[in-house]
């Protein structure tokens, strides 16, 4: 349940990018998310229909884009994808490892509509 | 319609704050422990053991809980300063409730912060509040396959406390099955096994706070 105070986080981004720009409306929010973080796309898209209504945000689509986990092997010096949460190299069994993706939680882009010239 | 790049992580006002913190904890030259575990795994215990044996340090507690203040009452006879948090439904501590804490700190130097963490092996983990170390603590009646299921806290926990260990000849706890498990998932974790209630192992853990207090002091 930590996806809602996650989710507030994402709506403060997402409008504060929004009213910045001079967005009408918000149609899309692509949110990366790595598979060793805890949070549930399904949770989110949850609170985010809850916690937008009433903004420009309402309604916004949420296109989720997951990363799989990489690691970079001091061994064998290789990078690869792992597909458990075990750190540790599939190629040659070494736990001497840094993991560079995985982990990511943020928003990636917004698609709006930009506010019609009030004059015409 | 137009598309605008963000790139903006989603908790970076979460670690805007948690940065904050650290240099409120550096101010008071402050070790800090933020420790996770599952509701009932000895969180309390083993902080009372801990203030119990570091007599000669200056500590803190901060407190999290959904709601009341039991685990204040019972560690406040110890502690020269306890801070009680009530996260009023809220499943973990964020920075932003520890920052607001951290204005009733005492005055001056203070060696150890132990933050107790809502019980929950989740959400805890995700929210970085500007400690040194996260330290997660799991007892051996929850079961020896917790890492598989909840890796996240095990792989940024510095330190692992395997906690009730006077229990296991009453379970099917596997303790080499869990160790392994553990070390697979952050090979550099670093494994603490005691019982608070027999007091086993708990100078390995006093021992391992004492090494990083002097660790600091050097750094």
């Amino acid at each position: 349940m930590h996806e809602l105070s996650v989710t507030e986080s994402l709506l403060n981004i997402v409008l504060k990018e929004a009213r910045h720009n001079r967005c009408e409306k918000v149609i899309e929010v692509g949110i990366t998310i790595g598979r060793l973080s805890s949070f549930i796309p399904d949770c989110i898209e949850y609170y985010f229909s809850f916690l937008s209504k009433g903004t420009i945000a309402e309604g916004a689509k949420l296109k989720f884009r997951i990363i799989s986990p990489v690691i970079v092997c001091n061994n064998c010096d290789q990078e690869v994808k792992i597909s458990d949460p075990f750190m540790r190299c599939p190629i040659c069994g070494s736990s001497n490892i840094r993991l560079v993706s995985g982990r990511e939680c943020y928003v990636e882009y917004i698609e709006v509509e930009d506010e019609k010239n009030k004059d015409q | 319609m137009r598309r605008i790049k963000i790139n903006e992580k989603i908790l970076s006002a979460n670690d805007l704050i948690a940065l904050e913190n650290r240099s409120i904890f550096d101010h008071h030259q402050a070790l800090v422990l933020n420790i996770i575990s599952s509701p009932g795994s000895g969180k309390t215990s083993l902080i009372e053991e801990t203030l119990r044996r570091l007599r000669d340090k200056r500590a803190t507690v901060i407190e999290g809980d959904i709601a009341g203040d039991l685990d204040a009452n019972r560690i406040e006879p110890l502690a020269p300063s306890v801070l009680q948090i009530n996260t009023d439904g809220s499943c973990h501590l964020d920075a932003r409730m520890i920052r607001s804490a951290l204005d009733h700190l005492p005055e001056g130097r203070i060696d150890l912060i132990l933050i107790e963490n809502v019980g929950n092996l989740v959400c805890p983990a995700e929210f970085k509040v500007g400690e040194d170390h996260k330290v997660v603590i799991l007892s051996v009646t929850e079961g020896d396959d917790k890492p598989l299921k909840y890796p996240l806290v095990f792989q940024l926990a510095s330190v692992l406390v395997i906690n009730k260990i006077d229990l296991i000849p009453y379970t099917d706890f596997n303790l080499v099955r869990f160790i392994n498990l553990t070390r697979q998932i952050n090979p550099k974790i670093e494994v603490i096994k005691l019982s608070c209630r027999t007091k086993e192992g708990i100078e390995d853990w006093t021992q391992w706070i004492r090494k990083r207090l002097d660790d600091k002091n050097k750094g």
